[in-house]
Formats: C-alpha cells, sequence, structure tokens
C-alpha cells in the first residue's frame, strides 16, 4: 500500500516536471530575444540560443532539464548567472525556517485549540475560539500583517516590521525578528486546522464506542482524548499536511510584506525578470513540497489505522 | 451520600419519564415506567423497535442519550437517586458498579485499543486496581467465561476477534470491577444462532457466579424467556404487562403481548405448482471468491417458477455471495448461471436490460436501499421507465397500482420521501420496486431481519400473496428459520461455502438431518423458559458437536 502510494507519488511529481517545462515553453515571446533586447543581430540572437541549447528539440530539452535536476543541478539563473542551487539554496532554508517555526507554534495551538472546543462543544468557549479563528481566515493575510505590524511595531514598538536576516543572523535574532510573519501564518492556518481537528473528533462522538466509553465512567478529557482522538486522526493529519505546503509554497504575500529573503520573495523577483530557469526551479520544489507531504499524510492515515495496522 | 431508607430494591426506578428532542419540541419517549430488582435476579425488557427499551435501560445508569433528557421519576439504585447525584459521582458508578453490554460488541470496542486494555481500563482509571492487576483479572476472566486463548486473545484488537468472542470479551469487561448490576442491551442480537446459544449460556453463568443482578433487553421473546425471571413488555415508551417470566408466557394478559406471542404462526398455506422440466434458475457448480479466498465452492441447485428457496446459513456462509453470482455482481471462477435453460453471461454488464429486468433484488437494509432525496413516486417509478419504458399518464397510473399492491395508500405515499416511512413501510417500497420490472425471479436478501416481528409477518404475507399472484420464484437468504419454517418450499443448507444439505422443506426439517442442520435446527431458541437448560444438558450429555468447533 505504502509502496502504490510513493510510486504515485513519483508519477505525479514527474507530470508536474513536465507541465511545469511545457508551460514555460508556451510562455510567449523568446527568450533569447528578451534577454537580448530588441537591438541584437540575428547572429548574435543565433549564437545565445545555442549557448542556452534552445536551438535543440524541446523533447530533448525537457529530458536534459529533468536529468540534471536529479543531479541536484538546476542550471544557472539569467539574471546574474549564478548557480541556481546556490541562490534556492539560501532561500530555501529561509522559508523551511518560517514554515517550521509557524508550524511549531500552529499545529499544537490548533489541535489543543480544536480539542477543548470539541470537549466544550456549543459552549462559550467553543463560540469564542470559532468566531475569532473563523475571523482571522476571514480576512487576506497581507490586511493581518499589516495589523500586526501596525499594533506590535508601529502603536507598541515591540517588535520589528522587517525580518531581513542574513545567513549570519543568529538563532534567536532570527526568531525574534520573524515573530511578526510567524504570527501572521498562524492566524492564517489555524482556523482551518482546529476546526477539522473539532469536526473530526465530534463526527466520532456519537459512535458506540464513545457511549460505551462514557457508560465505563471514564472522565470527559480520556473519552476525547484516549477514545476518539486516535480513531480521528486520518482527517486532521490530511489537514495539517496541507496547511504545513501553504505555510512552504503559500508563503509569497507574507515574505514579500516583511520583506523575508524566502523562496517566495525569489519567485517573484525571478517572474519580474523573466528569469525563467530560476522560476522552473522554484515551481519544481513547490511542487515536490506539495507531493511529499501529501504522501506523508497519506501514509501516516494509513499507518495510523489500526485495521492496517494490525492486521487479522 | 447516605443511604436513604426510601428503598431495599438494588434498582428501584419510579415513574421514569424520558424525553427526546424533536426538531425544537420535545417528546416524551417513555411515559412513566417502574420497575424494582433485586441482587441476583434478571428482568427482561421485552418490546419492538421504539418502544424505549434502551433508553430505559441506559436511564438505569443515569446515562441519557444525547438529544434525550430524564425529566421525571426516581431512579434508585442501592436507596441512592441518581438523578439527584453530581456528574463526578455518577461516573464513579458507571463500570464500576453499574455495567452495560452493548449489542454489537463489534461497534462498542475501540478500534485503535486492544482487548485488555479496554478492559483493564475501568478498574485502573476508577482507580480500583493497578494495570498488571486488572490485566491478571482479564486473563481470569477470561478463562471463566470460555475465550478461547485467554492468555493472548487480550492482546488482538477488536477487529481481529470473531462476533461471538468479541461479545463475550465485553461481557468480562462489563465483569472487571463486580458490578452489583448489568445492563444487556440486546447482547446475541448480532449474532448467529449457534454463537448466541453460547454467549447466553456465559450470561447466565455469571449472574449465577457473582450474583449479579441484570437489566436484560431484546426484542426475542424466545431468548427473554431463557434469561429472565420477570418480564415487562414495552410499548411506545409506555408499560404494557409485567409478570414472572412463566406466568408471562403461559398466561399473558393484555391483547398486545398476546399479539407478539402469536407473531411466530404464520404458515404458507399453498403448495407451489408443480416444478417444470427446466427450471427457471439453475445454479450448476459454480465456484467463486474474492481474490485468492474462495467463498463459494462447487454449489448446485435449482430455483423453479412460483417456488421459494430459502438459502440458510450462518454470517460467512456464502449467502449473500451467491446472490452476488447470480446478479452478475461477481462473475464466478468456474461454473454457470442458467437462466430458463439459457446461460447468463457471468458480468451483469454483458447481461441485456431483459435479462437484468428477470431477476430482481430485495435488501436487508430498506433504509440504505433507497434514495433519501428521491419520492416514492421516483424510486418505484425508476424500473417503469428504465426497462419498460413507460412514461406520463401510464407511468403515473402504474405507480399507483404498484403502491396499491404494497397495500401503501397511493395519494398519501406517492409523494412523500423515505425519511417520512417508518421501516416496514420502506421495505414495501422496496418490494414494489422489485415488482415494477416485472420479474419472474426475486432474490430478498434478509429482507426481514432489521425490522420488528409483527412488521416482518406482515411483509412475508404481502410476499406470499403476490407470489401467489404472479407465480413469482424467491431466493430467500435468511438465518432466521422461524422465517423459513413459515415460507420456503425448498430450503439449501449452506455451510463455509458449500451446501450441505437441500431438499423439500419438509424432508430437510424432519430427522435424520445433517449434523449441521441439527445443529442449527436445535440452536433456534423455543419460548419453554427450560429450553436453554435441557439443551445445554443433552449437548453435554452428547459428547457435544460443539457448535463452535464446527463453525470456527
Amino acid at each position: 500500500m505504502v509502496a502504490q502510494r510513493l510510486g504515485l507519488g513519483l508519477l505525479v511529481l514527474l507530470a508536474v516536471s513536465l507541465i511545469i517545462f511545457l508551460g514555460v515553453e508556451l510562455l510567449p515571446g523568446d527568450l533569447a530575444q528578451a534577454i537580448l533586447g530588441q537591438a541584437a543581430t540575428p547572429e548574435t540572437l543565433a549564437a545565445f540560443r545555442k549557448e542556452l541549447r534552445l536551438d535543440l528539440p524541446m523533447h530533448i530539452r525537457y529530458l536534459e532539464w529533468l536529468f540534471n535536476i536529479l543531479q541536484g543541478d538546476f542550471g544557472r539563473s539569467l539574471a546574474n548567472g549564478r548557480e541556481i542551487s546556490e541562490l534556492i539554496g539560501v532561500r530555501l532554508g529561509n522559508t523551511l525556517f518560517l514554515a517550521l517555526f509557524s508550524a511549531v507554534i500552529a499545529v499544537p495551538l490548533s489541535l489543543t485549540l480544536g480539542i477543548l472546543a470539541a470537549m466544550y462543544r456549543n459552549s462559550w468557549y467553543d463560540r469564542a475560539v470559532n468566531i475569532v479563528t473563523l475571523s482571522s481566515i476571514s480576512f487576506p493575510e497581507f490586511f493581518i500583517a499589516y495589523i500586526l505590524i501596525f499594533v506590535f511595531s508601529i502603536n507598541l514598538g515591540w517588535l520589528p516590521s522587517l525580518s531581513n536576516v542574513s545567513p549570519e543572523t543568529p538563532f534567536w535574532q532570527r526568531i525574534f525578528l520573524l515573530l511578526l510573519p510567524a504570527l501572521t501564518l498562524t492566524l492564517v492556518v489555524v482556523a482551518h486546522m482546529m476546526r477539522m481537528t473539532r469536526a473530526a473528533i465530534i463526527n466520532l462522538l456519537a459512535s458506540p464506542y464513545i457511549e460505551m466509553a462514557n457508560l465505563k465512567g471514564m472522565s470527559r478529557a480520556r473519552v476525547i482524548l484516549h477514545h476518539a482522538l486516535p480513531n480521528a486522526w486520518a482527517p486532521i493529519v490530511n489537514v495539517v499536511v496541507i496547511n504545513l505546503a501553504y505555510l512552504i509554497v503559500g508563503v509569497v504575500i507574507v515574505e514579500v510584506v516583511f520583506v523575508y529573503p524566502g523562496l517566495g520573495q525569489l519567485i517573484v523577483d525571478s517572474v519580474q525578470k523573466r528569469d525563467i530557469p530560476v522560476v522552473q526551479a522554484c515551481s519544481i520544489i513547490f511542487a515536490a513540497t506539495y507531493i511529499v507531504l501529501n504522501l506523508t499524510a497519506d501514509i501516516l492515515s494509513i499507518v495510523t489505522n489500526p485495521r492496517l495496522l494490525h492486521p487479522r | 451520600m447516605e443511604n436513604s431508607p426510601a428503598s431495599k430494591h438494588l434498582l428501584e426506578i419510579r415513574d421514569l419519564r424520558i424525553e427526546g428532542q424533536s426538531g425544537e419540541e420535545w417528546l416524551e419517549i417513555v411515559k412513566g415506567v417502574s420497575l424494582t430488582l433485586d441482587r441476583g435476579q434478571i428482568i427482561g425488557l421485552i418490546g419492538e423497535s421504539g418502544a424505549g427499551k434502551s433508553t430505559i435501560g441506559l436511564a438505569a445508569m443515569g446515562f441519557a442519550r444525547p438529544g434525550c433528557r430524564i425529566s421525571e421519576g426516581e431512579i434508585l439504585f442501592d436507596g441512592v437517586d441518581l438523578r439527584g447525584l453530581q456528574r463526578k459521582e455518577r461516573r464513579s458508578l458507571r463500570g464500576v458498579r453499574i455495567a452495560y453490554v452493548a449489542q454489537s460488541a463489534a461497534a462498542s470496542f475501540n478500534p485503535a485499543h486492544r482487548l485488555i486494555d479496554q478492559f483493564s481500563e475501568i478498574p485502573v482509571e476508577h482507580g480500583i486496581s493497578t494495570k498488571s492487576e486488572a490485566d491478571a483479572d482479564a486473563i481470569d476472566l477470561f478463562t471463566r467465561l470460555k475465550m478461547p486463548f485467554p492468555d493472548i486473545i487480550g492482546l488482538r484488537y477488536p477487529h481481529q476477534v470473531s462476533g461471538g468472542q468479541l461479545q463475550r470479551a465485553m461481557t468480562a469487561m462489563a465483569l472487571s470491577c463486580r458490578p452489583d448490576l448489568i445492563i444487556f442491551d440486546e447482547p446475541t442480537t448480532a449474532l448467529d444462532v449457534t454463537t448466541q446459544i453460547e454467549v447466553l449460556a456465559t450470561i447466565r453463568d455469571i449472574v449465577e457466579q457473582f450474583n449479579t443482578a441484570a437489566v436484560y433487553i431484546t426484542h426475542d421473546l424466545a431468548v427473554v424467556a431463557q434469561m429472565a425471571d420477570k418480564i415487562i413488555v414495552l410499548r411506545y415508551g409506555e408499560m404494557i404487562e409485567e409478570a414472572d417470566t412463566r406466568i408471562m408466557l403461559s398466561d399473558p394478559k393484555e391483547d398486545y403481548t398476546k399479539s407478539l406471542w402469536a407473531v411466530r404462526s404464520f404458515k404458507k398455506t399453498t403448495e407451489p405448482p408443480a416444478p417444470e422440466p427446466v427450471p427457471l434458475l439453475r445454479v450448476e457448480h459454480v465456484t467463486a471468491g474474492y481474490g485468492k479466498e474462495l467463498v463459494l465452492k462447487d454449489i448446485s441447485f435449482d430455483i423453479h417458477r412460483g417456488q421459494t428457496v430459502a438459502v440458510v446459513g450462518e454470517s460467512g456462509s456464502g449467502k449473500s455471495t451467491a446472490a452476488r453470482v447470480i446478479t452478475g455482481l461477481l462473475p464466478p471462477t468456474q461454473g454457470a448461471v442458467f437462466f430458463d435453460g439459457k446461460a447468463l453471461p457471468a458480468d451483469y454488464r454483458e447481461r441485456s436490460k431483459e435479462q437484468l429486468r428477470q431477476a430482481q433484488m430485495i435488501y436487508q437494509m430498506p433504509d440504505t436501499a433507497v434514495n433519501p432525496r428521491h419520492r416514492i413516486r421516483d424510486i418505484i417509478g425508476r424500473p417503469l421507465s428504465f426497462y419498460l419504458g413507460l412514461s406520463g399518464e401510464k407511468h403515473e397510473q402504474r405507480v399507483r397500482e404498484l403502491l396499491n399492491m404494497i397495500e401503501l395508500e397511493p395519494d398519501l405515499f406517492i409523494d412523500r420521501y423515505p425519511g417520512e416511512l417508518s421501516g416496514g413501510q420502506k421495505q414495501r417500497v422496496c418490494i414494489a420496486r422489485a415488482l415494477a420490472a416485472e420479474p419472474q425471479f426475486i432474490i430478498c436478501d434478509e429482507v426481514t431481519s432489521a425490522l420488528d416481528q409483527l412488521v416482518a409477518e406482515g411483509i412475508l404475507k404481502l410476499l406470499d400473496r403476490l407470489q401467489r399472484e404472479f407465480n413469482l420464484a424467491f431466493m430467500f437468504i435468511t438465518h432466521d428459520l422461524a422465517t423459513v419454517r413459515a415460507i420456503a418450499d425448498r430450503v439449501v443448507v449452506m455451510l463455509r461455502g458449500e451446501i450441505v444439505e437441500q431438499g423439500v422443506k419438509d424432508t430437510v426439517f424432519s430427522p435424520p438431518h445433517h449434523e449441521y442442520t441439527e445443529l442449527l435446527l436445535s440452536s433456534v431458541p423455543e419460548m419453554d423458559p427450560d429450553w436453554l437448560d435441557n439443551l445445554l444438558k443433552r449437548r453435554v450429555g452428547s459428547a457435544d458437536l460443539g457448535g463452535s468447533d464446527l463453525i470456527r
């Protein structure tokens, strides 16, 4: 089962790489022309095309590109000629750091909030949590970001509004600089995960084994944590993972607002500069992130299913 | 809590009223029930679904299901009114002094935990013993309840254990704190007859061994006759009659009680037409299975026009798989199905519309067999337009005819949704839907087992009448031998995918039997309150066929 999912994941990744490649091919205009400008002579254009290997047929270039990526070689940036892997490396590290930081806050927070909401459903607590998280998810993320900046950086002056880190920034300094973006992202993702946790648990509360646990005199906390939660993992894990993927892939706007040198910033810059190889490389990394994380979710929901875990 | 002198009974319920929420309103679903129960005594609560049996049973633990509330009355357990207790105090009684055994052990055990952990949880969480003490006790109880491999069976997860064993494990779990009172809520309804006997014997045994009092809830009179010292008959939340078991059985006072007692009296009277040379349906040397596992092994039987062939056997015997092969849902690996002398394509996708029309199906659960978003008109009308191409006025006319046939007033029912019908009415709609195709052959898969006895009887009578009117052939899949006696012409007995015996009903049902048929027949509870005792004595005496050995 797991092997099948893995194979499927690889297949999807391959398909995505093809789509990305073709998508970029379909973009109007000529890359060489775009870079060299209108003034370029036909000879220089031809020479430049040859250098970029644009003269080769499409399928050969695709296979070359794919083969190189498999070896970790994403090619060179057209804008500044640097190795893309080098360019992306630092940025990807930054993005992952922010994602991880946000996840460390958001996932436990939303699980706790969701479990408590399920335990005390329809109480004032449940309603309050629902209202707060739902309103935070309803606002666009840049709006939340600016509100937070307005309150914490401008009015209170506690936190920096810019998150410009460099590879030399020490760890705690980095955490401090990232508090606001991480908080913004947390507010954006908590509602989804919290509501799924709550729903997945409440969904099970009508099952006979939950009634049985109650009739065995188990406490409310034990009924929820020991009897409902272990059976609710599959839907929860799936939503958590989708949100993790969002934290890595969907942070473009937050990175721009806080001027944080992550992958999102890079992709925005590269699109503006028509730096096609970088856009391709970023896209394939984003796609891979989604696929790997969803694969993890699939495998986790298989693995947490007692029937599959302990076959007859 | 000090013991008030109000009651010297273990359990005394006075004028209990429970309300259930229906939309905005609260409707009374238990209307003033009173009962008393002493130590070592078993009281049987009996009635059809909706009578409030389970609700009362749960109320005896001070528990009301979500959407229900105990509105009035006293529930005195050992002199203390459960309604007056704090949440926490009530909780400390549950599992410890009052325990519960649920209808479906398969659904009531948590799939995520091992059996022994679910057992030990009660004494450990209530601070009565340590985990290792509780585990040791579990093994002891498993042994006393005669579970196989008592040392290790607790390490299994619920889905790894058979239904009968699970039900015993649940009974063991209820005993974990040696409670004063156990509520048994239809503990054997989901089991096969041969397994049921063992569980019934187990329950009787532990009540005796531990001097536990019990409330035994069931809809099966013959079962309650074996178990209870006294019986309360309930209907629509009201007490109809209360008496000692023997008196209740021999001399019921109320009309409703008498009608319950009389339910099993229906018997088909007409003889089927003489068989034609070519049977309507012939199953010839069929072997089929899922993946590598063979579920049917070389089975053959015939069904003639106007005849009812009952296929009996316990769960897992291959009854429903046989139906799937006949309808083409599961192509057999060997053998073939012939209809009217012609071989049917193995896969339903290769059968013609006409071939499909000739064989229809009625299912066990009418609730899930009809689309809840379709009106009755559309449910019954669909086969009319699909198979027969009827439309407009003719279509409408035919739907009304069919509703009349199943004894539902067309004007009242044609525009309703299934949700507005009772279980029996829904099953009638399913019958009408099958009839709409004007088939010659209908497969009835446990069509009465989800219904109350009175309702089931109505369905059987209806099927019998329709058979005579349209010369229909029925393949009647069931595990209920009472139903078989009532309606079958021929009987096919199945065990583990093989046919062990088949023939005319009277021949199969009169000695000498195949030993498995004998076991099945002798396992069907009878109204005689001494039946279980006598049977157990006989079986021990005759070195026992050992139901489980034969089945496992």
